[in-house]
């Protein structure tokens, strides 16, 4: 048995690490949201620092956490994006809605390798090279933008003032490049160079070339990494003016002595003033960005430029540059509880209920007169009990803006790959929800909003001709009605169509008739398979869809809605409990025991006498309520509850509909209507037929909960 | 696992400490880490088509515990439950069950040579529960791998799926 505590601790060791883990996860998920967030907030034109500072915040932490926890694509990818929220915030960059699609993208790609490594590396792992690639194109764009080229230099001895050529990329992002350093007095600090690649893993190769003057060291480089990495790493060992990068020309490229490589005329005036520090901003320029400037240089500074940058471009270069100064982070308000523990503080409270619940009733005999201090005393314990149990749920509710944060970009996304215009309005965000449900529902919201884009909103030009504004628009509202609360999708589209829907019941066999009430005809569409859409397209009409929404949605004790108008729009009202953790409940008594039907299956109850129902093959009892016969299910024999006091029998029946049937339950007696705290039954035991979960009574006794829809399915064989 | 290797486990770490408790006329010892609390019985309530030595569920604040009567599972031949019944809670790596006995004894320490292996013997006890046979004088100590014992398909306390 040594062994088995020694199993544990080892156990424990594994724990604490997948704890970090776990926290880094979380904690770069909610940097990618807000980064997403953020992007998609902003404003190209006037991007202002703060936003552009925050999102390269939101790239950094997450670039850090990874590479400290060894996720090395990630870290890469995020390290790109870095790189490019760099130069944008440094304003080297305008930011443009290609970069702002390519850092979203890579937001998606890093969220799905985070969510790999959180599978434990199973599968797999998405490609990023392009995405790493294009990044690094738009980061080094900006040397591409036209900024006259350079006329004046051009002629200049000295070509390596020209702009320089993008460098040619290979499909892996790699590049070919040649890197001439110097002239410089002490060579020496140039061999440090390819020490660099020798010594930083992945940084690529290099291999010296032929120096092609004295003074001056060449070096054959392939890399992936941008020039502007490269330059920052040099800087380590030898000032940025006197390092030039140059792609490598496609032909014999090192033996081409005119290209990219000093005339030695005028590397003589240049050595004298080697290594002065360049009277430039400190701040690392921009990858070739150090000759930008070059027009505006004098054609005679123009040999020197590789030592002695000119004034003249830094000046030039020194634009409005406000300095990274740090932007205050907002204080943190929250803190980040397991939700275990949220559980257990919710349990302990439910003890204490109970405990309060028993005092309350032995002190009800207690003579007021002489008891005051201590029945004065339960009442207020009794108000504490009740606030506090209220103040331990509400730990739980977390508002609705956590799923509605997620449809502007899936809209943004939708709306421009279908070609249709929609504005996205939310309301009532702030209407909080159990975050056990708000994790289930954000699935089927999200198969609902993009039905309204894609079914409901229709293109600009049909938007046009209906009389209606060119862009559509998609309501998500959320608010409290009573004890649940209400999420509405509506959009101002076509609607829904019920010639339509009744042609395509019809077609599949369905039993339809044209005096149906336009609600039952929009319930028709939540029937498996059914799609009334003309076009299957990828984002929906295949018809799997609003049957498993409204599977999903009844699973969570809801309700779905639909109200439509064709040619105005149509509406989704879902009706979901405010808590899973909470459920109305009616008690029912069997013999001596205590079972809980869900009250939102709960139809009517009524008494029968034993002649009303009746037998079909000596089996299956019916009984007809209505016009209609529903099959009988006597909980005592589901139960098998053992009988003590024979003249009493089952002979109240409670109607309880599930999955769209009907069955009536044949009880004992109705014990009363309650909120129930639900319980797993699995956690410690295992599943129980019939039974969906258990939940603790006012008298501290465990009652179970029934599964109504696994009652009604047993009655179908 | 062979007897002599299974003693092995046992012994390499020393002493150990046992809850010893009663069923019938025979003394039990199981792993006093893997208890967690020991309470008074209270009626449970009953779970339909469980096998009968599981007695139902109870509230354990505010966790739900089904509760096993070892007496029934063990065969014993009577099993009265009274104001001595106790319940043994126990917390199996991530489970808590408990079980219900005839009465808690003590908690003994119980040095490696005082174990000897347990013959291969027909009982309703699976043999592979059994570490092994722990005398104190003239008091034999039949001590258990709960944790086993408990996980077993039969005592039907983990449905089929996991």
């Amino acid at each position: 048995m040594a062994e088995t505590h020694q199993d544990s601790g080892a156990a424990g060791g594994d724990f604490d690490l997948s704890q970090f883990y776990q926290i880094f996860f979380e904690e770069a998920g909610e940097n990618l949201d807000l980064m997403e967030q953020m992007l998609l907030n902003l404003n190209l034109e006037t991007a202002d620092d703060e936003e552009l500072n925050g999102i390269f915040r939101c790239a950094h932490s997450v670039k850090g956490g990874a590479a400290t926890f060894g996720f090395s694509d990630v870290a890469e990818l995020t390290h790109q994006m870095e790189s490019l929220l760099d130069r944008l915030r440094r304003h080297e960059l305008q930011p443009n809605a290609a970069m702002v699609d390519v850092l979203l993208e890579s937001a998606d790609a890093s969220r799905s390798l985070l969510a790999r490594h959180q599978a434990g590396d199973e599968g797999e792992a998405m490609p990023t090279a392009d995405l790493v690639r294009r990044i690094a194109a738009l980061a080094s764009g900006a040397t591409l933008e036209p900024k006259a080229p350079a006329p004046a230099a051009a002629p200049a001895p000295a070509p390596a003032v020209a702009a320089p050529a993008p460098a040619p990329a290979t499909a892996s992002g790699q590049r070919s490049l040649q890197i001439t350093v110097g002239p410089l007095e002490r060579l020496e600090q140039a061999d440090a160079i390819p020490e660099l690649f020798r010594d930083i893993p992945g940084l690529g190769t290099i291999r010296a070339l032929d120096s092609p003057r004295k003074g001056v060291r060449a070096f054959a480089v392939e890399t992936a990494s941008t020039d502007d990495d490269l330059l920052d790493l040099f800087t380590f060992h030898v000032a940025r003016g006197q390092i030039d990068i140059q792609a490598m020309p496609a032909a014999a490229p090192e033996k081409d002595p005119g290209y990219g490589f000093f005339d030695a005329p005028a590397a003589a005036p240049a050595a004298a003033a080697p290594l002065a520090p360049a009277p430039r901003p400190a701040e690392p320029a921009a990858g070739f960005g150090f000759f930008d400037g070059a027009p505006g240089a004098p054609a005679a500074a123009a040999s020197t430029a590789a030592a002695e940058p000119a004034p003249a471009p830094a000046a030039a270069k020194a634009a409005p540059r406000p300095a990274a100064a740090p932007v205050a982070q907002p204080e943190a308000a929250t803190i980040r509880v397991a939700i275990s523990k949220v559980d257990q503080l919710i349990n302990l409270v439910g003890e204490l209920v109970i405990t309060q619940a028993m005092l309350a009733q032995n002190s009800r005999a207690l003579d007021p007169a002489v008891y005051q201090q201590l029945l004065s005393g339960l009442a207020d314990l009794d108000r504490n009990t009740r606030d506090l149990q209220e103040s331990v749920m509400s730990i739980r509710m977390i508002p609705m803006s956590i799923v509605f944060s997620r449809f502007p970009r899936m809209l943004r996304d939708l709306a421009s790959k279908l070609g249709k215009k929609v504005d996205f309005v939310t309301q009532g965000e702030a209407t909080e929800l159990d975050k056990g449900l708000v994790e289930k529902i954000t699935d089927p919201l999200t198969h609902l909003v993009r039905n309204s884009c894609d079914h409901g909103i229709e293109m600009p030009a049909e938007r046009l001709a209906a009389g209606k504004s060119e862009t559509g628009t998609i309501t998500l509202s959320a608010s409290h009605q009573g004890g649940s609360i209400v999420i509405e999708v509506r959009d101002d589209g076509k609607g829904l169509s019920r010639t339509k829907i009744l042609n395509k019941a019809r077609e599949r066999g369905l039993d339809v008739s044209d005096q149906m009430t336009d609600a039952e005809v929009w319930q028709l569409i939540f029937a498996p398979g059914f799609s009334t859409a003309e076009v299957v397209t990828d984002v929906s009409g295949r018809g799997v869809g609003m049957d498993v929404v409204k599977r999903n949605i009844a699973a969570l004790n809801g309700t779905v809605e639909i109200d439509s108008s064709e040619g105005y729009g149509m509406k989704v009202s879902v009706r979901l409990p405010l808590t899973l953790a909470i459920m109305d409940g009616m008690s029912v008594g069997v013999g001596e025991e205590v079972y809980i039907l869900p009250l939102s299956s709960v139809v009517e109850s009524f008494q029968v006498k034993a002649e009303a129902v009746s037998t079909v093959g000596q089996g299956s009892q019916l009984v007809k309520v209505r016009d209609e016969y529903m099959p009988v299910i006597e909980l005592e024999k589901v139960f098998q509850v053992p009988r003590f006091d024979f003249e009493k029998s089952s002979d109240i029946m409670v109607v309880v509909e599930a999955d769209g049937s009907r069955v009536v339950l044949l009880v004992d007696e109705l014990l009363g209507q309650q909120q129930v705290v639900v319980k797993n039954l699995e956690s410690n035991y295992r599943k129980v037929p019939n039974v969906s979960g258990a939940t603790i009574l006012g008298d501290g006794k465990v009652a179970l909960i029934l599964d109504t829809g696994a009652l009604v399915r047993r009655s179908r064989h | 696992m062979g007897m002599m290797e299974k003693l092995d486990d046992m012994t390499t770490g020393g002493a150990r400490e046992y809850l010893t408790f009663r069923l019938d006329q025979e003394e039990y010892g199981i792993d006093i880490l893997k208890v967690q609390e020991i309470r008074g019985y209270e009626p449970p309530t009953r779970v339909a088509n469980a096998p009968g030595f599981i007695k139902g569920v109870v509230n354990l604040r505010g966790t739900i515990v089904p509760i096993v009567d070892m007496r029934l599972k063990f065969n014993c031949s009577k099993a009265d439950y009274n104001s001595f019944t106790v319940v043994i809670i126990l917390n199996l790596r991530n489970r808590i069950v408990g079980i219900v006995v005839d009465s808690v004894s003590d908690v003994m320490e119980l040095p490696p040579d005082a174990l000897k292996a347990a013959p291969e013997i027909d009982s309703v006890i699976d043999s592979a529960a059994v570490l092994g046979l722990g005398s104190l004088g003239d008091r034999m100590l039949i001590l258990l791998d709960i944790e086993r014992l408990m996980s077993a398909p039969d005592m039907g306390l983990v449905g089929p799926a996991d």
